[in-house]
Protein backbone atom coordinates (compact mmCIF):
# COMPACT_ATOMS: atom_id res chain seq x y z
CA UNK A 1 0.00 0.00 0.00
CA UNK A 2 2.79 2.38 0.72
CA UNK A 3 4.53 1.08 -2.75
CA UNK A 4 1.38 2.18 -4.36
CA UNK A 5 1.23 5.38 -2.62
CA UNK A 6 5.04 6.25 -3.35
CA UNK A 7 4.59 5.27 -6.39
CA UNK A 8 1.72 7.98 -7.42
CA UNK A 9 3.60 10.15 -5.59
CA UNK A 10 6.37 9.87 -8.14
CA UNK A 11 4.21 9.88 -10.84
CA UNK A 12 2.98 13.05 -10.21
CA UNK A 13 6.69 14.52 -9.53
CA UNK A 14 7.40 13.55 -13.30
CA UNK A 15 3.91 14.68 -14.49
CA UNK A 16 5.09 18.35 -12.80
CA UNK A 17 8.54 18.15 -14.42
CA UNK A 18 6.41 17.33 -17.79
CA UNK A 19 4.14 20.83 -16.80
CA UNK A 20 7.12 22.75 -16.58
CA UNK A 21 8.24 21.65 -20.03
CA UNK A 22 5.02 22.71 -21.69
CA UNK A 23 5.04 26.50 -19.86
CA UNK A 24 8.26 26.54 -21.62
CA UNK A 25 6.77 26.21 -24.52
CA UNK A 26 3.77 28.84 -23.80
CA UNK A 27 6.67 31.10 -23.30
CA UNK A 28 8.37 30.70 -26.16
CA UNK A 29 5.90 29.52 -29.20
CA UNK A 30 6.14 31.12 -32.00
CA UNK A 31 2.67 32.40 -32.47
CA UNK A 32 -0.42 32.51 -29.94
CA UNK A 33 -2.10 29.35 -31.76
CA UNK A 34 1.18 27.31 -29.86
CA UNK A 35 0.65 29.04 -26.68
CA UNK A 36 -2.68 28.12 -26.39
CA UNK A 37 -2.32 24.28 -27.74
CA UNK A 38 0.71 24.32 -24.63
CA UNK A 39 -1.43 25.60 -22.38
CA UNK A 40 -4.42 22.68 -23.05
CA UNK A 41 -1.43 19.97 -22.58
CA UNK A 42 -0.49 21.85 -19.46
CA UNK A 43 -4.32 21.55 -18.31
CA UNK A 44 -4.49 18.57 -19.08
CA UNK A 45 -1.11 17.44 -17.07
CA UNK A 46 -2.76 18.99 -14.03
CA UNK A 47 -5.55 17.07 -14.09
CA UNK A 48 -3.68 13.39 -14.29
CA UNK A 49 -1.63 15.48 -11.35
CA UNK A 50 -4.51 15.99 -8.98
CA UNK A 51 -5.93 12.39 -9.36
CA UNK A 52 -2.85 10.85 -8.87
CA UNK A 53 -2.03 12.73 -5.89
CA UNK A 54 -5.62 12.09 -4.63
CA UNK A 55 -5.08 8.64 -4.55
CA UNK A 56 -1.86 9.08 -3.23
CA UNK A 57 -3.10 11.47 0.04
CA UNK A 58 -6.44 9.41 0.17
CA UNK A 59 -8.41 12.75 -0.74
CA UNK A 60 -11.64 13.21 -2.16
CA UNK A 61 -11.16 16.81 -2.04
CA UNK A 62 -8.65 16.94 -5.02
CA UNK A 63 -10.94 14.99 -7.96
CA UNK A 64 -13.32 17.60 -7.03
CA UNK A 65 -10.92 19.99 -7.79
CA UNK A 66 -9.73 18.58 -11.28
CA UNK A 67 -13.46 18.34 -12.25
CA UNK A 68 -14.11 21.67 -11.53
CA UNK A 69 -10.76 22.53 -13.48
CA UNK A 70 -11.45 20.14 -16.40
CA UNK A 71 -14.70 22.11 -16.52
CA UNK A 72 -13.11 25.87 -15.89
CA UNK A 73 -9.60 25.19 -18.49
CA UNK A 74 -12.59 24.18 -21.50
CA UNK A 75 -14.38 27.16 -21.46
CA UNK A 76 -10.92 29.34 -20.95
CA UNK A 77 -9.39 27.31 -24.12
CA UNK A 78 -13.21 28.25 -26.13
CA UNK A 79 -12.68 31.82 -25.48
CA UNK A 80 -8.72 32.09 -26.11
CA UNK A 81 -9.90 30.29 -29.78
CA UNK A 82 -12.06 32.83 -29.87
CA UNK A 83 -10.37 35.79 -29.20
CA UNK A 84 -7.27 34.33 -31.85
CA UNK A 85 -10.12 33.97 -34.73
CA UNK A 86 -11.81 37.27 -34.39
CA UNK A 87 -8.73 39.24 -33.81
CA UNK A 88 -6.42 38.40 -36.96
CA UNK A 89 -10.24 38.57 -39.38
CA UNK A 90 -10.54 42.25 -38.56
CA UNK B 1 -3.26 -5.75 -1.24
CA UNK B 2 -1.75 -8.53 -2.88
CA UNK B 3 1.01 -8.66 -5.81
CA UNK B 4 -1.23 -9.25 -8.41
CA UNK B 5 -2.61 -5.77 -7.85
CA UNK B 6 0.82 -4.31 -8.35
CA UNK B 7 1.24 -6.27 -11.74
CA UNK B 8 -1.81 -4.31 -12.90
CA UNK B 9 -0.82 -0.56 -11.24
CA UNK B 10 2.62 -0.69 -12.45
CA UNK B 11 2.69 -0.83 -16.07
CA UNK B 12 -0.57 1.53 -15.96
CA UNK B 13 1.51 4.41 -14.49
CA UNK B 14 4.55 4.02 -16.38
CA UNK B 15 2.48 3.92 -19.62
CA UNK B 16 0.47 6.75 -18.54
CA UNK B 17 4.21 8.52 -17.84
CA UNK B 18 5.38 7.68 -20.84
CA UNK B 19 3.00 8.42 -23.55
CA UNK B 20 2.36 12.06 -21.43
CA UNK B 21 6.36 12.61 -21.86
CA UNK B 22 5.93 11.77 -25.77
CA UNK B 23 3.23 14.24 -25.99
CA UNK B 24 5.35 16.97 -24.56
CA UNK B 25 8.37 15.91 -26.74
CA UNK B 26 5.56 16.59 -29.48
CA UNK B 27 5.76 20.41 -28.59
CA UNK B 28 9.17 20.51 -29.24
CA UNK B 29 9.88 17.89 -32.02
CA UNK B 30 7.19 19.65 -34.84
CA UNK B 31 7.41 22.48 -36.77
CA UNK B 32 3.71 23.22 -37.32
CA UNK B 33 0.81 24.52 -35.47
CA UNK B 34 -1.05 21.58 -36.00
CA UNK B 35 1.31 18.97 -36.50
CA UNK B 36 1.90 19.93 -32.57
CA UNK B 37 -1.15 20.16 -31.68
CA UNK B 38 -1.73 16.38 -33.06
CA UNK B 39 0.56 15.03 -31.02
CA UNK B 40 0.10 16.73 -28.05
CA UNK B 41 -3.62 16.25 -27.61
CA UNK B 42 -4.12 13.02 -27.90
CA UNK B 43 -1.25 12.21 -26.21
CA UNK B 44 -1.91 14.19 -23.19
CA UNK B 45 -5.70 12.81 -23.33
CA UNK B 46 -4.25 9.08 -23.55
CA UNK B 47 -1.51 9.42 -21.05
CA UNK B 48 -4.38 11.27 -18.24
CA UNK B 49 -6.13 8.06 -18.94
CA UNK B 50 -4.10 5.39 -18.08
CA UNK B 51 -2.78 7.60 -14.99
CA UNK B 52 -6.60 7.33 -13.28
CA UNK B 53 -6.96 4.10 -14.69
CA UNK B 54 -4.18 2.89 -12.32
CA UNK B 55 -6.08 5.34 -9.65
CA UNK B 56 -9.41 3.23 -10.42
CA UNK B 57 -7.28 -0.42 -9.99
CA UNK B 58 -5.57 0.78 -6.64
CA UNK B 59 -9.27 2.39 -5.97
CA UNK B 60 -10.65 -1.12 -6.21
CA UNK B 61 -8.16 -3.24 -4.77
CA UNK B 62 -8.36 -0.87 -1.51
CA UNK B 63 -12.34 -1.91 -1.70
CA UNK B 64 -11.90 -5.35 -2.07
CA UNK B 65 -9.14 -5.73 0.64
CA UNK B 66 -10.76 -3.34 3.59
CA UNK B 67 -14.50 -2.24 2.12
CA UNK B 68 -14.42 1.21 2.59
CA UNK B 69 -16.53 3.64 1.18
CA UNK B 70 -14.49 6.64 0.72
CA UNK B 71 -12.69 4.88 -2.25
CA UNK B 72 -15.97 4.13 -4.12
CA UNK B 73 -16.64 7.97 -4.31
CA UNK B 74 -13.19 8.34 -5.19
CA UNK B 75 -13.82 5.85 -8.23
CA UNK B 76 -17.02 7.54 -9.29
CA UNK B 77 -15.73 11.15 -9.43
CA UNK B 78 -12.53 10.15 -11.32
CA UNK B 79 -15.11 8.71 -13.82
CA UNK B 80 -16.72 11.97 -14.20
CA UNK B 81 -13.86 13.75 -14.44
CA UNK B 82 -12.77 11.75 -16.99
CA UNK B 83 -15.59 11.70 -19.25
CA UNK B 84 -15.36 15.89 -18.87
CA UNK B 85 -12.26 15.75 -20.03
CA UNK B 86 -12.38 13.38 -22.99
CA UNK B 87 -14.81 15.75 -24.34
CA UNK B 88 -13.56 19.17 -23.57
CA UNK B 89 -10.14 17.84 -24.60
CA UNK B 90 -11.65 17.02 -28.37
CA UNK B 91 -13.85 19.97 -28.60
CA UNK B 92 -11.15 22.29 -27.47
CA UNK B 93 -8.88 21.02 -30.27
CA UNK B 94 -11.13 20.83 -32.71
CA UNK B 95 -11.86 25.30 -31.88
CA UNK B 96 -8.12 25.43 -31.46
CA UNK B 97 -7.31 24.37 -35.02
CA UNK B 98 -10.20 25.95 -36.88
CA UNK B 99 -9.01 29.39 -34.58
CA UNK B 100 -5.40 28.75 -35.98
CA UNK B 101 -6.37 28.48 -39.53
CA UNK B 102 -8.45 31.17 -39.77
CA UNK B 103 -6.04 33.63 -38.09
CA UNK B 104 -4.12 32.57 -41.05
CA UNK B 105 -1.91 30.07 -40.16
CA UNK B 106 -1.94 28.08 -43.55
CA UNK B 107 -0.71 23.85 -42.98
CA UNK B 108 2.71 24.10 -45.32
CA UNK B 109 3.26 20.68 -44.69
CA UNK B 110 -0.60 19.13 -45.44
CA UNK B 111 -1.28 18.05 -49.01
CA UNK B 112 -5.36 18.12 -48.99
CA UNK B 113 -6.70 21.43 -47.49
CA UNK B 114 -10.32 20.94 -47.69
CA UNK B 115 -11.20 23.29 -45.09
CA UNK B 116 -9.55 25.98 -47.43
CA UNK B 117 -11.57 25.74 -50.13
CA UNK B 118 -14.73 25.68 -47.66
CA UNK B 119 -13.57 29.24 -46.44
CA UNK B 120 -13.25 30.25 -49.94
CA UNK B 121 -16.44 29.62 -50.79
CA UNK B 122 -17.49 30.69 -47.79
CA UNK B 123 -16.00 34.44 -48.43
CA UNK B 124 -17.38 34.52 -52.47
CA UNK B 125 -20.91 33.63 -50.75
CA UNK B 126 -20.71 36.96 -48.03
CA UNK B 127 -18.95 39.06 -50.44
CA UNK B 128 -22.14 38.29 -52.94
CA UNK B 129 -24.38 38.87 -49.99
CA UNK B 130 -22.80 42.38 -49.47
CA UNK B 131 -22.99 43.25 -53.23
CA UNK B 132 -26.87 41.95 -53.43
CA UNK B 133 -27.52 44.64 -50.03
CA UNK B 134 -25.65 47.35 -51.69
CA UNK B 135 -27.57 46.92 -55.28
CA UNK B 136 -30.86 47.29 -52.89
CA UNK B 137 -29.78 50.47 -51.48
Amino acid sequence: MIFARSLFGFAAAVLGVLAFGSAARIIWGPTDADRAVALDTMNSLVIAIMILLAAAYDSVLLVDLAIVYGGLSFVATMFLARYIERRSRS
Amino acid sequence: MSWIVYVLIVPLVFLGMLVNSLGVISLYRFKDVYMRMHGATKCSTLGTLFCAAAVIVYCAARIAAGGELRFAVLIIHIVMALFGLLIGNSTSAHVLSRAAYRSGIKPRFAVVDEFGDFCKKELEEEAAELAQEEERE
